[in-house]
């Protein structure tokens, strides 16, 4: 009827693999669903816009309305941790993929990366476009004093930032229906905190420090001061230092997410969670 | 048959602590109990038992997803608590009913997806996946996104799902729940071809249809309420009612007649009804046929008419009847506890 399978990859092929594999659906999902583009980039302009107004209404330096266009483009990456990092493995219990996920061969972290890079990859092109359209659409100037800089800034950011995510997912893994509420009480207080529409520095120094573990607040503000003439005036602290600590988020979040992942696994596994409640 | 246990489980028990909403403390629901079972390599073997006897308990046990209380279980030779990852490179599982996958992805892309999580190469997987869907009939909705199947197809999907990786030991947790006649019965011959064609492959099965237990497996183990109440090939199980004469009648409605009073004849050991339409089905599993006369006497006593009356051979659920007292469709709207 079948013959036997020849090779199944083991090791970090199988990693590989899996990673590709999940990561598959996040990239193909946004060719086939395109009502994206009205949730995703329309609506997102419409907060920028309003930011812009207000801006140039009260004669704020004109840099802000590039900070809230950029701002307003990554956005999209933190509705994409929250929505459909965060809270996925909830989603995938309900809908019986967890279980499978769990009972292969495949290591979980290898599955929530694939969840990180499809959804990062997905979403830079959101990113991109929102930037774009928002950059015509109120004529910002960018003046980017280091590519490389920038590239690294983007690249430590996206990676702390979806470690956050990954870590995140894992103890999303106990909850049921809760997660839905947890993520919508995450997602205004984190533009208010990472400082999505304005400069962190307006903060008070502690609260900036406080709202800098969110890997986006200085990334965001890293990212601004590299690529804005006046950006680094209205930086929170100098790049170099920024990068030190998103690297040292990244180590932290990726370092979290595997063992929070393994205990939370184990604990489920305990408490009979990692199926949905029907069965 | 290679003797050798590809499944095994010693006083396997799974308690659940369900929290209460009113009181703050949490009440224990058992759902598994004292199970021990040994199934050989090679076999095809059957769980039979209603809707929240612990079959689905038992089964996510043997895969990982759940810790038992107490006793243990080895699944191709490993721990399922201690070595999980040993025992998933050998395993998988489909579930009647299930919605896995992504519904934006095709039928091929999701199973694609799913090999890779086993490690089998792009160009395999799709040649497997090709054979697959052939045998199951589901070769023209390859590429059909899987949120635009109906649940028979989609169940396909699954099997496929399942089958694709050639797991060492697969679980079937109800695998033609919701499936049509035709469906189910491809799938069943689909499911004995594959265990038939190497002996090196071990199937648990889990069921609530007799027919389905009857027709496939090699051994039934009959279970409810958390335990195994018999365990034999279906042959052997019925083979033991056989000194037993059971009688399907079947009366005009039985005018507030309860199936206690039949109950209290000497050598009535259990009665069944199932009422129907201006008619009622009663069936006697007697000690032996001579019972029948005070059966029908006292049906006829009590005014009401015999339209049909007929001896058959003993089934698994006249197996079921005797060691649970009730069909199995009486236990399932009984108070068997909701899994959790």
């Amino acid at each position: 009827m079948l013959p036997p399978i020849r090779k199944k990859s083991t090791g970090w092929r199988l990693f590989l693999r899996t990673i590709a594999g999940r990561a598959y659906p996040r990239v193909i999902g946004q060719q086939r669903e395109k009502s994206w583009m009205f949730f995703e980039i329309f609506l997102p302009l419409l907060s920028v816009a309003a930011y812009v107004f207000v801006y140039r209404a009260i004669h704020a330096p004109e840099e802000y309305v590039g900070f809230v266009v950029v701002g307003g483009a990554m956005t999209a990456f933190w509705m994409n941790v929250l929505w459909s990092m965060s809270s996925q493995l909830y989603w995938e219990k309900e809908t019986g993929n967890l279980a499978l996920y769990i009972i292969s061969p495949a290591h979980m972290m290898a599955v929530l990366l694939g969840m990180a890079l499809g959804g990062m990859l997905a979403t830079t092109i959101r990113a991109v476009v929102i930037i774009l359209i928002g950059s015509l659409l109120f004529q910002v100037s960018y003046a980017v004093s280091s590519f490389a800089s920038l590239l690294l800034v983007f690249i430590l950011c996206m990676t702390a930032l979806y470690g956050m995510g990954m870590m995140s997912a894992s103890l999303f893994l106990l909850l049921s229906r809760e997660a839905w509420h947890i993520a919508n009480l995450a997602q205004e207080p984190i533009y208010l905190a990472s400082g999505f529409y304005f400069p962190i520095k307006n903060f008070h120094f502690w609260v900036a420090a406080a709202a800098s573990i969110i890997p986006l607040t200085l990334g965001l503000d890293a990212m601004r001061q590299l690529v804005f003439p006046s950006g680094a005036s209205l930086g929170f602290l100098s790049v170099p230092i920024e990068v030190g600590v998103l690297v040292v988020l990244s180590v932290v979040f990726l370092t979290g997410a595997r063992v929070l992942l393994a205990h939370m696994e184990r604990l489920a596994i305990q408490e009979g969670r990692l199926t949905e409640a029907r069965r | 048959m290679v003797s050798e246990l590809s499944i095994q489980t010693e006083q396997l028990g799974r308690i659940y602590k369900i929290r209460e909403k009113k009181k703050n403390e949490a009440r224990q629901l058992v759902a598994l109990q004292n199970v021990s079972l040994g199934i050989q390599r090679g076999e095809l073997f059957g769980l039979l038992g209603p809707n929240g006897a612990g079959k689905t308990t038992l089964i996510k046990i043997l895969t990982t997803l759940l810790a038992p209380t107490t006793g243990w279980a080895r699944v191709a030779g490993f721990d399922v608590h201690r070595e999980t990852d040993q025992v998933r490179a050998h395993i998988n599982m489909v579930s009647g009913g299930e919605s896995s996958g992504y519904g934006l992805l095709t039928v091929r892309e999701n199973l694609w997806m799913f090999a890779q999580f086993y490690g089998i190469g792009s160009k395999e997987a799709h040649q497997r996946i090709t054979t697959l869907l052939e045998i199951v009939g589901l070769s023209d909705r390859a590429n059909t996104k899987s949120s635009d199947l109906s649940t028979g197809l989609r169940q396909k999907m699954n099997i496929v799902r399942g089958f694709m990786t050639d797991p060492e030991v697969l679980f079937l947790d109800e695998p033609t729940l919701g499936l049509d006649v035709g469906a189910s019965r491809d799938v069943r011959q689909f499911i004995r071809r594959w265990i038939d064609e190497d002996r090196g492959r071990t199937l648990l099965l889990t069921t609530h249809y007799m027919v389905e237990a009857e027709e496939m497996c090699d051994r039934v183990a009959i279970i409810n309420k958390g335990q195994v109440l018999a365990c034999d090939t279906p042959a052997t199980l019925k083979r033991n009612l056989q000194s037993e004469a059971i009688f399907q009648i079947e009366v005009s409605p039985l005018n507030g007649m309860g199936t206690h009073v039949f109950q209290e004849l000497p050598g009535v050991q259990k009665v069944v009804h199932h009422p129907g339409d201006g008619r009622s089905n009663l069936e006697f599993i007697l000690t032996e046929e001579a019972v029948l006369g005070s059966v029908v006497n006292l049906l006829t006593s009590g005014n009401i008419r015999i339209l049909n009356l007929q001896k058959r051979e003993p089934t698994l659920e006249d197996v079921f009847v005797t060691l649970v007292g009730r069909s199995m469709e009486e236990e399932e709207g009984s108070d068997a506890p909701p899994h959790p």
